[in-house]
């Protein structure tokens, strides 16, 4: 069996390149995938652990998790058309409604 | 032991190619497709790990309906000619490369203390027969995380009325 340590770090790697996307990205639909991404290398560590202790209740948080992502996307998606309907753009540096 | 651990370095490569290629390439549908083939690397190591319910639900859930949903919208925007140069970005680059990196050492540095003071390298027992199936995971859900579950209906109704009112359009715009 692989030891648990790998797993914590592929899950950070994951993690890290979810961030350095939501930093460099400009499109916000790739911005918003990378906060997805972010939520699975979580999973994954929640899955990992559940194993290694043999505990089941990682399973049912990350269940519950999913149904956040899935509401999240939802929403995320909805705000994003909007932006889209009243800009024709969906590079994020082109939103600047709070700088004064 | 030894093809434990070629799938799980297979699935790890492919998981974090998958996560470097969606945010580096400059086309919004093959970013979609990169995400899918990274959560299906995914998946195959929640298998490897025991969660099977999970892992098949994270092919379901995620790679078929949530980026669909995704790529359903990037082609209802029509995305795939839009030039993302120009703008004023708010953290020069060099910033936003040092940030990605103190995060990466960051993490790093918890895991390894972690891994130290709780012995992760010790080898993980074999799991039960019957660990990670649907008959387990659903009597958890249905017993001592009944009211967390209960609240996720109220949170994807929540969800699903703030999508439609900011999707529909204000009457005076009609055209």
């Amino acid at each position: 069996m692989v030891p648990i340590t790998h797993f914590l770090i592929l899950s950070s790697l994951l993690f890290v390149v979810g961030a350095a996307g939501v930093l460099l990205s400009r499109n916000l639909i790739v911005m918003f995938m990378s906060i997805e991404l972010m939520l699975n290398a979580a999973n994954l560590l929640l899955i990992a652990f559940s194993r290694h202790l043999n505990l089941m209740d990682g399973h049912v948080i990350v269940f519950i998790i999913l149904t956040v992502a899935a509401a999240e996307a939802a929403v995320g998606l909805a705000i994003i058309i909007n932006l889209f309907r009243n800009k024709e753009t969906i590079n994020a540096d082109r939103f600047s409604l709070f700088k004064r | 032991m030894v093809i434990d651990t070629v799938i799980f370095y297979i699935a790890a490569l492919l998981a974090v190619f998958g996560a470097i290629m969606m945010i580096t390439v400059k086309n919004p549908v093959a970013a979609v497709m990169y995400l899918i083939l990274s959560l299906i690397a995914q998946a195959v190591l929640y298998v490897q790990l025991g969660a099977l319910f999970v892992g098949a639900l994270l092919i379901i859930v995620y790679a078929g309906a949530i980026l669909v949903l995704f790529l359903f919208v990037i082609m209802l925007l029509n995305l795939r000619g839009e030039q993302f140069e120009g703008g004023h970005p708010r953290l020069s680059l060099a910033t936003k490369y040092f940030l990605s990196a103190l995060f990466f050492i960051e993490a790093v540095i918890i895991f390894r203390e972690a891994s130290l003071a709780l012995r992760f390298n010790a080898p993980m027992t074999a799991a039960s027969e019957t660990f990670g199936g649907v008959t387990q995971v659903a009597e958890l859900l249905f017993t001592k995380y009944l009211y967390p579950f209960e609240l996720t209906s109220i949170l994807l109704l929540v969800a699903v009325v703030g999508a439609v009112i900011m999707a529909k359009r204000d009457k005076g715009e009609d055209s």
